[in-house]
C-alpha cells in the first residue's frame, strides 16, 4: 500500500428517505478542520437513489467535492450494496481519511467496508485531530506526522483512548452524532459533483427487504433541543413525567430520560440520553431524579449547564452538575415551573 | 441446522471500573461475565434449537480463563465449545480479532452465525460485521427478532426510527441486541454436565487461511497512542435546601444565565 497516494478527507453523507442526516453536516464541519491542517480537500460521498439533488446542500456545509453513487439498488439502506458502493469509492478515489457517522447505518456499514478495504476502523470517536504517532518520539522508531489521532471512550465511558492507524489507508473512524459542530451554512456554495457508479449485481449477499415499519413518533429529536428536562428512575412513575413536561414547556425545551425510564417502559427509546441512547449537548440540561450512572453521564456531560435535582446527596450526577440541589423533586419541580411561567409572563 | 455463536468474556462494568496504579484496567479486581449482547445471541440460538432443532457451537477468543464463559454457555444448553487462545493472538484490534475468529469458524460447518451487537468493554460493534465480510456472507445487524424460513432467516433489524424486516439466505451472520430476549438460566444438570464437558482449544496452528500479518498486536492496523482515565468536568455547587429556598436559588441562577 503506497500511503502517499491517499489524499483528501472524505465523509459518508448519510441520507435516509432522501433527506440528509444531521451527522453528514457535523462530519463535514470536522472534515474542514482536518483538511485545513493537511492542506487537503473535503469530499462527501453521497450514496442512494435519486439523491444527486442533495449535493448543493453538502456544498453549503463545506464539501469541496461530492462523489455521488446513484442507483435504484441503493434506495433503502442495505448493507451489501452500500458497502460495495463505499468500498468502490475508496478504492477508486483513495481518501486519506474516511469519516462515517456512528449511527445505526454507519455502525453497520463502517466495519464491513473497513474489512473489505483492509484498514483499521476506530469506533464512536468523540475527538479527531491531526498529530504525530507515536505522540512522542521513540528512539529507533519512526515518528509519523500528519496522522489522524482518534479519541474515543471505552469501558462504558470510564476510560478514553487515542488511536492511530499509521500503516493503512484510509484512516477510518465512526463519529458519534452530536459531538462535532457543523459550520455556518454558506449560501449558494457549489461543489465539484462527480457521478460514479461501480455497477451493482445483486447476489446472495443482497438481503431482501420484506417490510419497513416506521415507529410512529411525535417526539422531536432531543439532539436538537436547546433545553432538556431529563428524568430518571427517581421521577417515580410515568404519570409524574407530566411535571417535567410542564417545566420543559415553560422553558421552551424538551423532555428526555435515562435508560432506567426506557427499561421501565415509561418513555420511548428515542428520548433516551446516554451511551446506549443519544449524545446530547444542550445549553441547559436538567437531570431530575437521575442518579448519574457513568453510561448516562457519557451522553450528557458536554451540556453547557447542568442542573441536577436529586434527593440522594451521594448521587454521582452531582459530580458533573454545575448546580446540584439535594431535595424533593415533587415539591421543587412544580414550584419552579410556576415561577418560571410567572417570570416569562411578566416580560 | 448448525449455529455458531461468538461470545466474549468481559469485565462487568456495572459497578464501575477498577484501575491499577499505573492507570491500566485492573481486570483481576472486576467480575468477569459473558458479554450481555452475546448472551442474548446465545439465547436466540438456543430458542432456534428448541423450535427447529439445531446444533449450537459457541466460540470465544481470549485468555485460557475465557473457558468460563464457554462452560456457562454449555450449562445453558450449547452443544459444543471452542476456545481460541494463543499468545501470538494477544493485543488484537477488531480487524485482527475478526480475521482470527473468521479463520476459526472456517474450521466449522455453519448455517447461521450469531454474535452480540457489541461488547461492553470495547463498545465497537465491529467484530460481527467484520467476521461476515471475511467469510463473504450476508450480515444483518441489530436483530430484535429472528425466524427461520426454509434456507433463509427473517430478521427484524432495529434502526433509530424504524425497523426493517429482512430476509437473508443462509449462511448468514446476525448481530443480536441484548433487548432481543431474556437469557435463560443455567440448569443444575447443565452445570453438572458442563463441568465435565470437553472444550476444544485451538491455537494459532489450528487456524488455516489466516495470514500472520493479520494477527495479534502486530497485525492490528489500529494502534493505541494514549489511554487514560476519563477526565470529567468537576462538580459545581451542591446545595441542600428546603423546596422553597431551592426554587429561589434555581430561579436566581436561571435569571443570571439569561435562561429565563
Amino acid at each position: 500500500m503506497n500511503l502517499e497516494e491517499y489524499k483528501g478527507v472524505y465523509v459518508f453523507a448519510e441520507q435516509v428517505d432522501n433527506k440528509l442526516s444531521g451527522i453528514a453536516f457535523e462530519l463535514l464541519g470536522k472534515a474542514k478542520d482536518l483538511a485545513a491542517d493537511l492542506d487537503a480537500e473535503v469530499a462527501a460521498v453521497l450514496i442512494g437513489s435519486d439523491v444527486i439533488g442533495l449535493a448543493d446542500e453538502l456544498a453549503a456545509y463545506g464539501a469541496d467535492k461530492v462523489i455521488v453513487v446513484d442507483d435504484p439498488q441503493l434506495k433503502e439502506y442495505r448493507t451489501e450494496p452500500y458497502a460495495h458502493a463505499l468500498a468502490s469509492v475508496i478504492n477508486e478515489y483513495k481518501p486519506e481519511i474516511m469519516l462515517v457517522g456512528a449511527t445505526a447505518i454507519g455502525r453497520d456499514l463502517g466495519p464491513r467496508v473497513s474489512a473489505r478495504v483492509a484498514t483499521g476502523l476506530t469506533a464512536d470517536c468523540t475527538q479527531l485531530e491531526i498529530g504525530d504517532f507515536p505522540l512522542n518520539p521513540v528512539p529507533g522508531k519512526e515518528q509519523k506526522h500528519n496522522q489522524l489521532l482518534m479519541t474515543r471512550p471505552a469501558f462504558g465511558g470510564n476510560t478514553i483512548a487515542t488511536i492511530a492507524c499509521p500503516d493503512n489507508r484510509p484512516q477510518m473512524a465512526t463519529v458519534r452524532p452530536g459531538v462535532m459542530q457543523k459550520i455556518e451554512k454558506i449560501e449558494g456554495a457549489k461543489a465539484n459533483v462527480i457521478e460514479y457508479n461501480p455497477g451493482f449485481v445483486p447476489n446472495d449477499k443482497y438481503v431482501e427487504i420484506m417490510d419497513i415499519v416506521k415507529s410512529v413518533s411525535e417526539t422531536v429529536d432531543i439532539m436538537d433541543a436547546k433545553i432538556l428536562v431529563s428524568g430518571g428512575r427517581g421521577v417515580g412513575s410515568p404519570e409524574n413525567f407530566a411535571m417535567l413536561e410542564e417545566l420543559a414547556a415553560a422553558l421552551g425545551g424538551e423532555v428526555s430520560c435515562s435508560r432506567a425510564v426506557v427499561d421501565n417502559g415509561w418513555k420511548p427509546k428515542d428520548l433516551q440520553v446516554g451511551q446506549t441512547g443519544k449524545t446530547v449537548r444542550p445549553q441547559v440540561y436538567f437531570a431530575i431524579g437521575i442518579s448519574g450512572a457513568i453510561q448516562h453521564v457519557a451522553g450528557m456531560e458536554e451540556s453547557d449547564l447542568i442542573i441536577a435535582i436529586n434527593k440522594d446527596e451521594s448521587a454521582p450526577i452531582f459530580d458533573v452538575a454545575d448546580y446540584g440541589i439535594v431535595g424533593d423533586l415533587n415539591k421543587i419541580v412544580p414550584e419552579l415551573t410556576k415561577q418560571i411561567k410567572a417570570a416569562v409572563a411578566a416580560k | 441446522m448448525k449455529i455458531v455463536v461468538c461470545v466474549k468474556q468481559v469485565p462487568d462494568t456495572k459497578g464501575g471500573v477498577q484501575f491499577n496504579p499505573d492507570g491500566t484496567l485492573n481486570r483481576a479486581a472486576m467480575l468477569a461475565i459473558m458479554n450481555p449482547d452475546d448472551k442474548a445471541g446465545l439465547e436466540a440460538a438456543l430458542r432456534l434449537k428448541d423450535q427447529y432443532g439445531a446444533e449450537v457451537t459457541v466460540v470465544t477468543m481470549g485468555l485460557p480463563k475465557a473457558a468460563d464463559v464457554l462452560r456457562e454457555a454449555l450449562a445453558m444448553g450449547a452443544d459444543k465449545a471452542i476456545l481460541v487462545t494463543d499468545r501470538v493472538l494477544g493485543g488484537a484490534d477488531t480487524w485482527a480479532t475478526s480475521s482470527t475468529i473468521a479463520a476459526a469458524i472456517r474450521n466449522l460447518e455453519y448455517d447461521l452465525i450469531i454474535t452480540g451487537r457489541q461488547a461492553i468493554d470495547g463498545d465497537t460493534a465491529q467484530v460481527g460485521p467484520q467476521i461476515s465480510e471475511h467469510l463473504d456472507i450476508p450480515v444483518i445487524s441489530y436483530a430484535q427478532d429472528i425466524k427461520i424460513d426454509g434456507d433463509s432467516v427473517i430478521v427484524q433489524r432495529q434502526f433509530e426510527d424504524r425497523y426493517h424486516v429482512l430476509k437473508a439466505k443462509m449462511p448468514c451472520l446476525i448481530t443480536a441486541l441484548s433487548e432481543l430476549n431474556e437469557p435463560r438460566y443455567m440448569t443444575p444438570g447443565g452445570i453438572f454436565d458442563a463441568c465435565d464437558a470437553e472444550i476444544t482449544t485451538w491455537g494459532r496452528a489450528d487456524l488455516k487461511d489466516l495470514d500472520d500479518a493479520n494477527i495479534g498486536l502486530a497485525g492490528s492496523p489500529t494502534k493505541i497512542a494514549k489511554a487514560s482515565d476519563k477526565v470529567r468536568k468537576g462538580a459545581g455547587e451542591k446545595v441542600v435546601l428546603d423546596p422553597e429556598e431551592a426554587v429561589s436559588y434555581l430561579m436566581g441562577k436561571l435569571t443570571e444565565k439569561h435562561i429565563v
